[in-house]
């Protein structure tokens, strides 16, 4: 397929992973920053094809992995209230939250709806005046301005009925927040290509200086990945610790401008709570406050709801590199995608599951 | 319409509608059961009820897909499929003219399908109790060959041969429903794939399982063999054939395409010898012109299927979980 088989070509990958080889002359742990690169990563094997010594841990790059439980918590329970309709991306349907999760929500009569985009949530709030539309904003900064657009457009409108329930997280302060953490093992980064796409990468200079650490701004596709990794082994081979970009065909130095005009006109950034991680200072997006009246969680009285997460659940750890998702004694027992204790096992995206669909066993045991 | 009573509107339904529509002998004697004479030797018997929505889709409808879906379910044991019941459950309110659109397709896939729909049932349910129209239909077929066709037939290195490109079924639906538009329209792959199976079986091919690849896609199938027969099944990505638009579909939506609907794709496990000829055999018809063997079965073991990407490396096909979910980036 045009722009996607190139990508894949198997004579190509081989060429990039001897190349690995070749230079590779030391222990690397380098971690991929995006679910999106997990996924394709075990998806298509590429560690297979890398020399032993790299080692590659993998990070808090899912959306639906990092939404606080709190945060599902509120969902479902504005998703049960009679008159409300609650719009989500579809892989927030099946994250537990403390009891119950929206699909099953949905299951007892809860009006809760799978959308492409959140302007079709605004759709649905002009064609509901009487009903309350909700939309669950979650994601990066790839999908913040899509929320923000969705946002801007309602106040346009002057639309009444329509909120956002909104937990939108940033990659710079937990790229900070993993570094400065005393164990940890990060060596060099594949920052996530999209989020680039969108903010550019004149945010990582800074973080790269004060670590020493090697920055490559990587794309999704089995060859993206693997030209990363080698552009982190490059530079970690040579003791270089620079930004690079990898992904330029698509991602400028200075990002999509209108796009951050648009997260800038209507959001400010919060401290947020990351799943598994805990609270991390300026990591998150809330609503500004000329679109306070947006803000489901104040629409709903929910603003002052706390809950503490399962202790059986490790995903904190996994979330962190510290533990690779088959080391959790629950993986593949007490947690399943079809029974997850934790969001890492829910979403394709999150390291349990893409584990547990593609690798139960030791890779040895797949011919 | 409010036919559900049973008097005469009922009457006129049956009179009007299935009666001209469906008329054969059998049929046309208006008793409350059928009555036929089968071939002696081994029957098969199937059935399945059709529920989808929208009730028309590019490349097909409820109609024709309730038709090709049991005939695909007696094709799997090999049988030739002889006649087909059908039960109607109409919501009250459904417009006569989509009934009658459903019916006449109904009848021109048995038509093609060289099948006879000898008895039938209709009820009218309240408006709101159901989604416009839900279909039943049993399908009984003969036998006619000596084979035994079953997931414990399956043998160490037998071939793997996906009769088509995947994905397009569930790709189609997903459009339509959500409003998605691509550059061109998916239409759905819903066919009769009994011709492509008879012909295997004349041709003398070592067949050893058939399954066809409904909801869950390829990778439920192969799944669920590896399970009742206890084997290990290593496939290929590279051969496995896909539309263009299809897999961009699913990319776009994070979607696996193994992992999508099909309504006219079967695999096939085949004896090694005969795994050539077979594909040449199934290329020769157009429901089955992309055939393609993607792999093997490698051992009798505990239940494994894998497969080997584009680049080489290998993993496990699993089963999808629930429904397929698509992704937020």
């Amino acid at each position: 397929m045009k722009y996607l088989d190139e990508y894949r070509d198997g004579e190509l990958a081989q060429q990039l992973a001897r190349e690995i080889h070749r230079i590779t002359t030391k222990p690397w742990n380098i971690m991929e920053v995006c679910g999106g690169q997990t996924h394709a990563i075990v998806k298509f094997g590429i560690d297979e094809l890398l020399p032993r010594q790299i080692n590659l841990i993998h990070g808090p790059g899912c959306p639906v992995c990092v939404t606080p439980l709190e945060m599902i918590d509120k969902a479902l329970e504005i998703a049960a209230r009679p008159g409300v309709i609650f719009t989500s991306f579809g892989d927030m349907l099946r994250v537990p939250g403390s009891t119950t999760d929206l699909l099953s929500v949905k299951a007892q009569g809860g009006d809760v709806r799978i959308v492409y985009s959140p302007l079709d949530a605004v759709k649905l709030a002009e064609q509901n005046r009487t009903r309350e539309v909700v939309f669950f904003g979650v994601g990066f900064e790839t999908t913040a301005p899509a929320t923000a657009m969705a946002v801007f457009q309602a106040a346009q409108k002057g639309l009444k009925n329509f909120s956002m329930l909104i937990s939108h997280v940033l990659v710079p302060p937990a790229i900070e927040a993993l570094m400065s953490s005393p164990n940890c093992r990060v060596q060099a980064f594949l920052a996530a290509g999209h989020v680039c796409a969108i903010m550019g990468y004149e945010e990582y200079p800074p973080l790269a200086a004060k670590y020493r650490v090697p920055i490559v701004v990587t794309g999704f596709e089995p060859l993206d990945i693997l030209q990363g990794i080698l552009m982190c082994v490059q530079q970690l081979e040579s003791g270089r610790a620079e930004v690079e970009n990898q992904y330029t065909r698509a991602v400028r130095k200075e990002g999509n401008q209108p796009a951050q005009q648009i997260l800038g006109e209507v959001f400010r950034v919060v401290p947020r709570k990351w799943r598994g991680v805990g609270e991390i200072p300026a990591s998150g997006l809330g609503l500004s406050a000329a679109y306070a009246a947006y803000d489901a969680e104040k629409k709903f009285g929910l603003v002052d709801r706390h809950v503490d997460e399962p202790a059986d659940c490790l995903s904190g750890q996994v979330l962190q590199g510290r533990i690779k998702p088959h080391e959790c004694p629950a993986f593949g027992k007490r947690c399943t995608p079809e029974h997850p204790l934790g969001a890492t096992m829910v979403s394709s995206e999150g390291a349990c599951a893409a584990y547990h669909r593609y690798r139960r066993q030791p890779t040895e045991a797949i011919i | 319409m409010a036919h559900g009573g049973g008097g005469k509107l009922m009457h006129q339904l049956l009179e009007r509608v299935f009666g001209p529509a469906f008329s054969n002998p059998i049929l046309d004697t208006r008793h409350d059961s059928a009555q036929f004479t089968v071939p002696l030797g081994k029957l098969a018997m199937t059935t399945d009820s059709y529920v989808v929505r929208p009730l028309f889709f590019p490349g097909g409808d409820i109609g024709s897909m309730a038709v090709h879906g049991t005939v695909n379910d007696l094709a799997m044991s090999g049988a030739r499929p002889l006649y087909l019941s059908c039960a109607f459950i109409i919501e009250e309110g459904l417009p006569m003219e989509t009934l009658w659109r459903v019916v006449c397709s109904m009848r021109d896939a048995a038509q093609r399908c060289s099948l006879q729909i000898i008895t039938g049932d209709t009820k009218v349910v309240d408006k709101g109790k159901g989604d416009g129209l839900y279909i039943n239909t049993t399908g009984i077929g003969v036998i006619e060959h000596a084979l035994n066709i079953a997931p414990q037939n399956v043998q160490s290195g037998d071939a793997v041969i996906v009769s088509g490109d995947l994905g397009r079924h569930g790709m189609a639906i997903m459009a339509v429903r959500e409003g998605l538009q691509f550059e061109s329209t998916i239409e759905s792959d819903s066919a009769p794939i009994h011709e492509p199976v008879l012909a295997l079986l004349q041709a003398g091919i070592e067949i050893h399982c058939l399954r066809d690849l409904t909801r869950g896609g390829l990778a439920s199938a192969l799944n669920e063999i590896a399970e009742a027969a206890g084997v290990k099944i290593a496939i290929e990505q590279k051969p496995i054939p896909f539309r263009e638009d299809v897999n961009a579909a699913c990319e776009m939506l994070g979607l696996d395409p193994l992992h999508v609907a099909n309504e006219g794709r079967f695999v096939a496990f085949v004896a090694a010898k005969d795994a050539e000829r077979a594909v040449k055999i199934l290329r020769q018809q157009q429901v089955s012109a992309n055939a393609a063997v993607i792999g093997k079965v490698v051992e009798k073991a505990a239940p494994l299927v894998t497969i080997r990407s584009t680049i080489g490396a290998s993993r496990i096909l699993d089963m999808p979980s629930g429904e397929q979910l698509p992704r937020i980036c």
